[in-house]
Order: structure tokens, then sequence, then C-alpha cells
């Protein structure tokens, strides 16, 4: 059977689970981590089907660079005799691929929300254009490297949980001359919120906010969701630049996407299109957003937020 | 620089699956000014605008000599139609080898047309060069450049003495605006268009790893459910809607 190697950066995550729902749908899943996991991280993998799941051993070189992760994964995908290499789909995940990809002399899909074997080869498909037009695309190489859109579809168990092989598998590794990672300044948790690049649901709001961001928080906290913003709020200083939602900021493919106060611009929507079920709240019915949404609001957004929040906290205590 | 479809404009795939690219409503890749930005302000003694693309890819270019560079190249060549990140690269990579040892490789963070963001990563492995990625702030000092980046929920700052490729985003700085006397001197400034045969490149070297197997054009959507907060119920019927979509 081929086998599918996914890229893990430490403990499992949701959207680590669902890369490995995806990844049995074209091989044995092997998963590679850094460095070991521990008992909890096996048993979670085994439920979702994973066959084995090794660190990388390179013998003291550091795993930070994306050129010595993606030369650490290329030859351990080497070893195991991989078809497929999968990881997530975020700047630092993409260019571990590439470098993977490199090495390996693979074809290179990105971004794709499937995969499956094409005439024996990886294919995945994928959104362009501001989430307009659907393609799909082949590897025409023997092994294939992907990254795998957060969100595509939904982590699923096995029906039998897999016993777990784990142990350690010596690869080769190096950090280009000179290179040095100087500092790494964790940022602190939003309030237990789920990254903004893998959130199932985003809670998004723009310049219609006028720098009041409670509604928002509010609504958020009730969804359980990450919050999100627009070019110009953040160079309004009103929040950071991590929670940029667009084309040069965070790509977001979440379950559910709610853009209040948004009216829409191009970047915008290059980096939420993506999204299953768009909301929009806005005073105009004929912002951008609206008009692509599913289902809009207009009115004020301060007010249908708190509104909202109030009675989805409502149906959740009487659930 | 990448000449890229404007953003606002009707893009679309041809029957190839190949992104439809025309002088008409084609542009530099907006990040690209960033780039060059980054690249005049290192303070070498010469910046290069290099693009791998069709015919009027060469605008890319131009808008970078309006900017400032000195000179350009244009990769030209037939056999590079439709090329894949990894075909890019290696043209890409192969341009920058012919032009003697550069200190830089300057490039956007990504291509908004696609969105990829890895021909910067590609370009540093083909060339054996430390590479210092997504940059939202740069500095250069006696030959070393750091940069600070933002990635998965932490801020990480990276040096690395040149030659390097270095990636920017779009808050990097703020490119400047060609004046009209910059954009007629960039006029007379030098574009050399060149071939995979002048890069020493045989079609095979840039043979695409993937192939598009299908694009089409997605359904407009409907348009939305709309209500209004009128009678003060928008919140509410916002929160039935998404209870009875089952996303809560």
């Amino acid at each position: 059977m081929a086998t599918a190697l996914v890229y893990l950066d430490g403990d499992p995550r949701e959207s680590a689970l669902e890369a490995v729902t995806l990844a049995r749908q074209v091989g044995e899943v092997v998963a590679v981590t850094p460095a070991a996991l521990g008992e909890d991280a096996a048993r979670t993998l085994g439920r979702y089907g994973v066959a084995r799941l090794v660190h990388l051993e390179t013998g003291g070189v550091a795993l930070d660079a994306p050129a010595a992760v993606g030369q650490a994964l290329a030859d351990a995908a080497t070893q195991l005799g991989a078809t497929a290499v999968l990881l997530g789909s975020t700047f630092a995940t993409k260019e571990i691929a590439a470098h993977a990809a490199h090495h390996l002399r693979a074809g290179l899909l990105i971004d794709v929300g499937d995969l499956r074997v094409h005439e024996g080869r990886l294919a995945g498909s994928k959104r362009a254009f501001g989430g307009t037009w659907d393609t799909s695309c082949a590897v025409t190489t023997e092994c294939g490297v992907a990254t795998v859109r957060p969100n595509a579809v939904q982590a699923e168990p096995v029906a039998t949980p897999a016993e777990v092989q784990t142990g350690a598998l010596t690869v080769t590794a190096a950090v280009p001359a000179g290179l040095e990672l100087v500092g790494r300044q964790e940022h602190a948790g939003e309030g237990g919120r789920p990254p903004l690049a893998e959130a199932a649901v985003v809670v998004a709001a723009g310049r219609g906010t006028f720098g009041d961001f409670d509604a928002v928080h509010e609504l958020a906290d009730a969804l359980g969701a990450a919050v999100g913003t627009t070019r110009d709020c953040v160079d309004e200083g009103w929040l950071p630049h991590d929670a940029q939602v667009g084309q040069t900021g965070v790509t977001v493919a979440p379950r559910l996407y709610i853009g209040a106060g948004i009216s829409g611009a191009p970047h915008h929507i290059g980096g939420m299109s993506a999204s299953q079920t768009i909301v929009a709240i806005n005073i105009d019915a004929e912002a951008p957003l609206v008009e692509m949404a599913d289902f809009a609001v207009v009115g004020d957004l301060a007010s249908v937020l708190t509104d909202a929040a109030e009675a989805i906290r409502e149906h959740r205590g009487g659930a | 620089m990448k000449h890229v479809p404007e953003l606002e404009s009707a893009r679309a795939f041809s029957a190839e699956g190949r992104t439809v690219r025309s002088t008409e409503d084609g542009t530099l890749n907006e990040v690209d000014e960033n780039a060059v930005e980054a690249a005049l302000s290192l303070g070498g003694d010469e910046v290069i605008a290099v693009t791998v693309g069709p015919a009027p890819a060469v605008d890319a270019v131009r808008r970078a000599l309006q900017m400032g560079a000195d000179r350009g190249v244009h990769v030209l060549d037939d056999a590079l139609a439709g090329a894949d990140y990894a075909a890019t690269a290696t043209a890409l990579a192969a341009a920058v080898r012919s032009l003697g040892p550069v200190d830089a490789v300057v490039t956007g963070m990504a291509a908004l047309d696609g969105l990829g963001a890895v021909v910067p990563s590609l370009l540093a492995a083909e060339l054996d060069l430390p590479q210092l990625t997504v940059a939202h702030e740069v500095t250069h000092a006696d030959g070393v450049v750091t940069i600070e980046r933002e990635v998965a929920g932490a801020t990480e700052t990276w040096r690395a003495p040149l030659p390097v490729v270095l990636s920017v985003t779009d808050v990097a700085n703020s490119p400047r605006l060609p004046k009209m006397k910059e954009i007629l001197a960039a006029r007379t400034k030098e574009v050399a268009t060149v071939s995979l045969a002048d890069l020493s490149l045989e079609v095979g070297d840039v043979a695409s790893r993937t192939q598009v197997l299908e694009a089409s054009q997605r359904p407009p959507r409907p348009g939305p459910q709309l209500v209004t907060d009128d009678d003060g119920q928008g919140g509410r019927k916002l929160a039935e809607y998404l209870i009875s979509e089952g996303l809560i």
C-alpha cells in the first residue's frame, strides 16, 4: 500500500487530524514530527488511523529553519518510500513544503481542499481568483507534496483505532550557512481562542466598528471563534497585524465566516473567499461582502452582534 | 517581479488551465512593489528587475524600472507557458545565476493571483542561499540582513549574511510612487529578453511537475438571504439562521 506522510509540528490539533483524514485517501498514514510526542498524542493519532508516528532525529541540527525541516522531511519520505507528503497550509508550512519538494524533485500542490490519486499520482483541488474558480491539479512525479487547507474536511476517526508504532528516524538536515534564528516571541493567546488561520469559525470586523471591538469579541466568545480584521483596522492600530484577514495577511477558510462592518475590498475577499458559509452584517446592503454572503443583516453591527451572541448563549444554555 | 491580472479584473483560466494574462488588465504584483522598495533600500550598486512570463510580463519589469531599478531581465520562452512553481523557480534561479554574484534576491511574499507563496523558498533552495522570508521588518548592516516575521502565533527574528533570498510583506515598507520624470527615464533603461537557451537551460529542465486537470468557473453566488435590523430582530434572526444551518 502507498505511504502518505503527514507532518505535524507538535501535538495533533484539529487541522492535523483533518490532514490525516485526507491522507487516508491516498495511503497508509505515517505522522512525522520534529520532536517525540507523548502517549496521548499517539493514542489520538491512532483513533484517526495513523499507523506509525516517527520523530525526526537529526543529530543535533535544530529544526527551526524551513530549509532544514524540508530537507529532513524529504529524507524521511525517501526512507519510508512515501508517495505523498502532506502539511497544513500556513506560511511556515508552505516554506517547509517547498524545500521538501525541492529535495524530492516532487510536484507541489498548495492549499488543496481535497486529495485523491489520479492515474497513480497525487491530485487535489483548490479555489482560485477570490473563490470564483475551482481548479484541480495532479503531480507528474512519483511522490507529491501538498499543503492542505484547514477546515476543508471534518476530521473523522476510523472505525477501529490503529495500534500506533512509535519511534525515531535518523535523517539528514542542514541549516543554510550563516542563517540564524535570533529570537522567537510567542504571542499571548487571545483568551483561549483558536489560531485564526485554522479556526472553524471566524468573526471578522472592519472599519464599521470605529475601533470598538467589544461586540465582536462577545460574539466570538459565544461561538468559540477566532477574531479577524481588515487592513484598514490594522493600519489604524485597532488590532495587530496577525489578525489581518486578506491576501497579504492570514488566509482563512473556516466553516463559518462572519464579517461585520466590512465592505469587502478585493484583498480581504481574496483572503476569505474559500469560507464555506459567509455571513455579512453591514449598514450598506450593496457592500460587496453582503452581495457574496449566504446570509446578511442590514443594520448596526454593535447591536446585531450583541443580540446574536445573547441568542446563541440562550440556545446553548437551553440545549 | 510577477505580472498578474488586476485584482479587480475578470480573472480567468484558459482551456489549458493557464492564467489568462494580457497587457490591458495586467499589472505588477502589488507586493512586488514592496520588494523593489526593499531592494532599493538595501543600498547595493545596482538593482536588476527579473521576471519570467509571456510577452506582456515586461510591463512588470517596466514598473520596477520606473521605481528606480537600473535594468531588467525578462525570461521569455514558449516552453515556459504554464510553468508551475518548480519550473518558474528553476528559470528564475538560472536568470539570477546569469547575472554573476548578487548580494540579495528580493521578492514579494506571494503572488496575489495564485497565493502560493512558495517561489521564494524554492529560489533559496535552487540557489542554495539562506532565506529570510515573509519579512515585515528588514534591517541591513555590515553585510548582515536581519528580519522580523510573524508566523504561527509568534514573532521570529532571523538573520543571515549576504547573499540571501529575502521576501517582504506589504507592511515592510512604503513603495515610492514614481514621478513623471522617472517614468520617462525608465523608457530608455535596458530590458534584456533572454530565452532558456540563453540561460543554458533545456526544455526538460523546466518541465512542470504538476498538471492542471480541470479549471472551471464556479456558478455565481445566488445572493444573500437578507434581513434588516429595523425591528431590532436582526441579531436574533442571525442566530436562528446559524442554528438552522447546524453551524452552532
